[in-house]
């Protein structure tokens, strides 16, 4: 039990250390701006699956460690992700029984308060960009919730 | 579906409190972003921070630099010949123009002297080479391998072969941002090279486009005109090359024309930059600024 607790932990980790690089890494312009947030969508799932191991200290580190990679304003991101764990953990009964669309369709939902917090502020530290293609990664990750769902459940299956 | 593994919420009875856990971690957040962004107090926590982050920065960096070794140590032989080529014809050009700028900085050098001024001489340069890592992508920032431990410090003038490219905005122990001159967040202060008009020029968030807001209708600047660096503001150096008027609009109803710039350096193109230091102005007479500057300090303390 307590060692399939720190392999559950490290996986979790381990996830949210790839989306963490897929952040960084540079792409190609034309799907730059699709850029889905990886990091987020992977705290998602796990609060979703195990909400006891993924808490919200889990959730702030990783947004806070993304600010830090970025060069962004401490707490930024370590805000947008404790936000979107809260609810996440609030809706964790009813979003585990969703259809898979209509589950994709919630998580747009929280990365657009994500974004929102991300955009918000970022206009009270004074470079707000308030083009329409900031947007853009609310799409991207909504379509791409369905494939994380399938490798998470592939992933947690193995380890169990 | 999501698979549910065991240790769900419980579906009757209480749980742990959650809301407290969520206030508290979200009033720490905007603590540090208060005591980051208004205070500057983390500057210690960030680098700190910024050592744990470098490994992975460099780990993305990583497969990009071997791509690059890679291609180019298979170029062909025509290819590399004909680049050899061209580069010994601009090497030969480049020569001759030095000759001339030699004699040209010796003599700027005794003219300054005798005015008691030698700043804006390049005095060492490193060559940092920009990690190819996506920092945010509403922000023209980079991220370059050079930091404290090779003397990097923040305001440093960062340039690249064809003029101004930003300055250091922060610096870790290994690696530094740095701002570029079009981030919508940078303004510089330029002299147009003809007319000697002084003015700022405002980053816009394109890597192609500086503004000049604070240019009056009437005053003398045109397309093509150079604009360079005035030296004013103490963090640039004077006389570097920073952009070319690209369009003046002049609706003599208004106040101010509207003036765009392109940045003469390669924004969004550039592998390598140079960070430069500087002789600092009149080297051997720090003691006479202190002392003038020491009286008001003295003054406010007391």
């Amino acid at each position: 039990m307590r060692s399939s607790d720190l392999s559950r932990r490290l996986l979790y980790w381990f996830t949210v250390a790839l989306g963490l690089v897929l952040a960084i890494v540079p792409l190609p312009d034309w799907i730059a701006p699709l850029r889905p947030d990886v990091a987020l969508l992977a705290v998602i799932y796990w609060i979703l699956t195990s909400p006891r191991t993924a808490g919200l200290g889990y959730a702030w580190l990783a947004g806070l460690f993304l600010d830090v990679l970025r060069g962004m304003t401490l707490g930024q991101h370590a805000l947008g992700f404790v936000l979107v764990a809260f609810l996440a953990h609030r809706l964790q009964l009813r979003m585990r029984m969703f259809p898979i669309l209509h589950q994709a369709g919630t998580v747009m939902g929280l990365l657009a308060i994500y974004h929102f917090v991300i955009f918000w502020t970022d206009g009270l530290t004074g470079h707000g960009y308030t083009g329409a293609d900031r947007w853009l990664p609310v799409l991207s990750g909504g379509l791409l919730w369905p494939l994380i769902v399938a490798a998470g459940d592939t992933l947690a299956r193995r380890n169990r | 579906m999501v698979e549910l593994s065991h240790d769900s919420r419980p579906i009757i009875g209480r749980d742990r409190p959650l809301g407290a856990a969520f206030v508290a971690l979200a009033v720490a957040s905007i603590a540090l972003m208060v005591a980051d962004h208004r205070y500057g107090h983390l500057e210690q926590v960030r680098s700190a921070l910024s050592a744990v982050a470098y490994p992975l920065q460099r780990a993305v960096d990583f497969p990009f630099r071997v791509w690059n070794r890679l291609t180019s140590s298979f170029a062909d032989r025509s290819r590399l010949r004909a680049e050899n080529l061209e580069l010994t014809a601009r090497l030969r050009l480049a020569n001759l123009q030095l000759q001339r700028f030699a004699a040209l900085e010796d003599e700027n050098r005794r003219l300054r002297d005798m005015r008691e001024n030698s700043a804006g001489i390049a005095e060492r340069v490193l060559v940092g080479s920009i990690l190819n890592v996506e920092l945010d992508p509403f922000r023209h920032r980079v991220l370059v391998d050079k930091g404290s431990a090779d003397g990097v410090f923040k305001g440093q003038t960062v340039l690249d072969a064809d003029g101004i490219f930003g300055q250091v905005s922060q610096v870790h122990a290994r690696s530094a941002e740095v701002i570029l001159i079009s981030d919508a967040e940078h303004a510089i202060p330029v002299q147009s090279n003809r007319s000697g008009l002084r003015t700022i020029a405002v980053g816009t968030g394109d890597p192609d486009l500086l503004s000049l807001p604070f240019v009056t209708v009437e005053s003398d600047l045109k397309t093509g005109d150079l604009l360079i660096t005035t030296g004013i503001g103490g963090v640039f150096p004077r006389g570097y090359p920073v952009a070319e008027v690209t369009r003046v609009e002049r609706d003599p109803a208004a106040t101010f024309a509207v003036v765009d710039a392109r940045p003469t350096a390669h924004l969004d193109r550039d592998r390598e930059v140079l960070l430069v230091w500087f002789e600092t102005p009149q080297a051997d007479t720090p003691a006479e600024g202190a002392a003038s500057a020491a009286p008001p300090v003295a003054g406010e303390t007391e």
